[in-house]
């Protein structure tokens, strides 16, 4: 079987398989978009370090043969600006949910993208609580049921990508995971930008949305996806309720600026004399 | 040749949907994992490895003959 | 280079603490009253090419201090008591994960917003078992602003050696008091060991009651790390009841098990003594002077001073006290630390609370007065 393995097994902890995902669950087709991604960019598979917080997207690292952070619910992005802060040669890749992103993990996202870190930040949005077993996330769109919203959810969701964009990301994509060629771009594209990436893949969750919303396959759920898909220039002519409920797609923002750990780096250059590259596992020196 | 990993399967049907040459049909006999694997019909196959970024589960590897 | 003097603020000595320690990240929060210690080390980190961050809160601040310190840098934070309440997550995930992080607390008046600029030291069951779950922590307890700096870079040392978050839990009083120091031309550093790289390498393969080296990412050990409940290799197995079992116990018996070897006490006039008053922290100064003066009442009255507040130092604490009939407890608190003591000592000598809380600190002439009393 070794010979005839799906080609991005080399980047897996095969003795960890089959992953905890459902069947047809969206986590599994971005973790093959992110070694597309990979293979597709200049960045070094073994130069890359993943972070995480709670939630099914979540697991992810702990699947690929890497150096893997699986922190605290919503967390991951505080946890990943001092992991890379620390140690700048590394290429970190975030990966979230809408919950672990955009709930608890709000202040963190959208300080992140204010300093403009050099994460690549991939959140995987299904539109609910996966582990927890299907709950209303701030994502879930309006009149949409989840086992805490059993009358439809009344709230404004968030269109997450302009949420990063708005706070500072410096390179913003949404696409759905029944586009693994686009997120696949999207993912290299913000792997090679020096700054805050954000790629949000708008994922089927079959199990908990598909249940509760009656779309009852994974596969009538990525045509559900395919279905509500527009693109950012189709919008510019639809209405606020020609809107409600679409996928809008696209490539919201690619305007590089200053990389946060480069400008506190610049300080250090200008007032020593001393390479803030020395201090990367510093713990291990005894002066 | 197209290869099915049949301890990952977990018959979802994607790869029955996303084929552009509807090259996968199920299985009508369920495996011991209680599974309705995709049966590839190879020749209809032009390797445009969809399938193998849309499988979740890394179950398909598509290989020159 | 010889030794140096300095006069300081216990928040200054601290951060210079941290610095001679080898300290080379910073993310914080400001809080009163500890903002200092981040203001000095804004400063001083850019100068030896280390990072400082202000964090967006003390969530953020402790989740970036354990990422920098997986990326191979001795880290710290400070805080006071709203911030030690945020920080508490991920205090316990740097529990499980076995993370040195160091975390410097200028206690104040509380609960809630409190008392931002009044002493106390009601935070100390918070370093216990602020997190939720079984674990245990270390504790420094500072009393002046030498101790400050010096407990600091044990600080740094214990949570290199036992890999855990380590508190110094300072107050208002010590953090804001200004004292003349002595810096050493040299200091005692534990440095982190990097594992050797095997084939079959198990980042947690620790021995009971202990520790095992901590890889670094980037160099290619392609460890996991969880706060879930985690097998020798890092991976999740949060089904398996003798998996969770040996992770906690171990990682409470790494700290409880080397307990004679963390904590440190100092004693006076014990020898004869039937009342010994037993502290930490800031009123160990009050009750040091009160002992002394008690002493020249003709009265037999010793003094220990707890350096290391957890794990307690049971054992010792036993044997230091086993000719007291009574033991008296001052604490800026309606009773915590007491509430321990007289656990390990009540069933030998007669412990009483002398509580003070609204800021200020007991004067020498209360825990005389105390003394006294019978």
């Amino acid at each position: 079987m070794a010979d005839h393995e799906h080609k991005f097994m080399k980047y897996l902890r095969k003795e960890r398989l089959p992953h905890i995902f459902c069947p047809g669950c969206g986590d599994g087709i971005v973790l093959n978009t992110i070694f597309n991604a990979i293979e597709m960019s200049e960045v070094d598979f073994e130069n890359i370090s993943m972070v995480s917080g709670i939630g099914c997207s979540s697991r992810i690292p702990g699947y690929v043969k890497c150096d893997s952070l699986h922190t605290t619910h919503g967390r991951a992005l505080a946890f990943a600006t001092g992991l890379k802060t620390a140690n700048p040669k590394q290429d970190v890749i975030v990966v979230t949910g809408d919950g672990d992103a955009t709930s608890i993990g709000g202040n963190h996202l959208i300080h992140a993208a204010r300093r403009n870190i050099d994460l690549t930040v991939i959140c995987i949005n299904n539109d609910i609580y996966g582990m927890t077993g299907g709950q209303i996330s701030p994502t879930s769109p309006q009149g949409s049921y989840a086992t805490t919203a059993p009358y439809g959810s009344t709230d404004k969701p968030f269109n997450i990508a302009e949420v990063a964009k708005a706070a500072g990301a410096t390179y913003v994509a949404k696409y759905t995971t029944a586009q693994p060629i686009q997120v696949s771009q999207a993912i290299k594209a913000g792997l090679e930008n020096k700054g805050f990436s954000f790629i949000e893949v708008v994922a089927q969750c079959p199990t908990y949305y598909g249940r509760k919303n009656k779309i009852r396959s994974p596969v009538e759920m990525i045509h559900w996806l395919k279905d509500n898909t527009i693109s950012l220039e189709q919008a510019k002519d639809m209405t606020e309720e020609e809107l409600e409920g679409k996928i809008i797609t696209g490539v919201y923002i690619n305007k590089p600026r200053k990389e946060f750990v480069e400008a506190l780096e610049d300080i250090s250059t200008k007032i020593s004399d001393i390479d803030p590259d020395t201090n990367i596992n510093r713990a291990y020196r005894s002066e | 040749m197209i290869y099915i990993n049949e301890d990952l399967c977990k018959g979802c049907f994607i790869c029955v949907d996303c084929c552009p040459m509807d090259v996968y049909t199920p299985s009508k006999e369920l495996n011991q994992k209680g599974v309705h694997l995709p049966i590839p019909e190879v020749d209809k196959c032009i390797k445009c490895q969809l399938c193998t970024l849309m499988c979740p589960d890394q179950v398909i590897s598509i290989e020159d003959d | 280079m010889a030794d140096k003097e300095l006069f300081v603020q216990g928040n200054e000595a601290c951060a210079l603490g941290a610095l001679a320690a080898g300290c080379t990240f910073f993310a914080g929060y400001p809080i009163t009253p500890s903002t200092e210690i981040a203001e000095v080390m804004s400063r001083k980190l850019p100068e030896i090419g280390g990072h400082f961050i202000q964090m967006e809160d003390e969530i953020a601040a402790v989740g970036a201090i354990i990422g920098a310190s997986w990326a191979g840098q001795k880290v710290v934070t400070a805080t006071s008591g709203p911030g030690i309440s945020l920080m508490q997550e991920n205090i316990g995930y740097a529990v499980m994960t076995e993370t040195p992080i160091v975390i410097i607390n200028m206690q104040r008046g509380s609960p809630s917003t409190g008392q931002p600029t009044r002493s106390a030291q009601a935070d100390m069951m918070q370093t216990r078992w602020g997190s939720h779950g079984d674990y245990e922590t270390i504790t420094l307890a500072p009393s002046s602003v030498q101790e400050c700096f010096d407990y600091t870079i044990k600080a740094f040392n214990l949570a290199e050696k036992y890999r855990c978050p380590v508190f110094v839990m300072a107050d208002e009083i010590v953090g804001h008091m200004r004292e003349k120091i002595t810096i050493p031309e040299k200091v005692e550093i534990i440095p982190r060991q990097m594992p050797e790289k095997t084939d079959n390498y198990l980042p947690f393969d620790a021995p009971e009651n202990g520790t095992t080296p901590m890889p670094s990412f980037g160099q290619g050990y392609n460890i996991h790390v969880t706060g879930l409940t985690h097998d020798k290799r890092g991976y999740p197995s949060t089904d398996d009841e003798e998996t969770h079992t040996q992770l906690v116990t171990r990682l409470c018996d790494k700290i409880l098990k080397n307990t004679n070897e963390i904590t440190s006490i100092e004693t006076e006039f014990l020898d004869d003594a039937e009342t010994i008053v037993l502290s930490y922290g800031i009123p160990s100064r009050s009750a040091l002077t009160a002992v002394k003066q008690a002493r020249q009442k003709g009265i037999k009255v010793g003094y220990i001073k707890l350096g290391v507040v957890w794990p307690f130092a049971e054992e010792e604490l036993i044997e230091l006290t086993k000719n007291a009939k009574r033991i008296i407890v001052p604490e800026l608190n309606l009773g915590q630390i007491y509430l321990e003591v007289d656990r390990v000592l009540g069933k030998y000598a007669k412990v009483e609370l002398l509580s003070k809380i609204g800021g200020a600190l007991h004067t020498p002439t209360e825990i005389l007065d105390k003394i006294m009393e019978e």
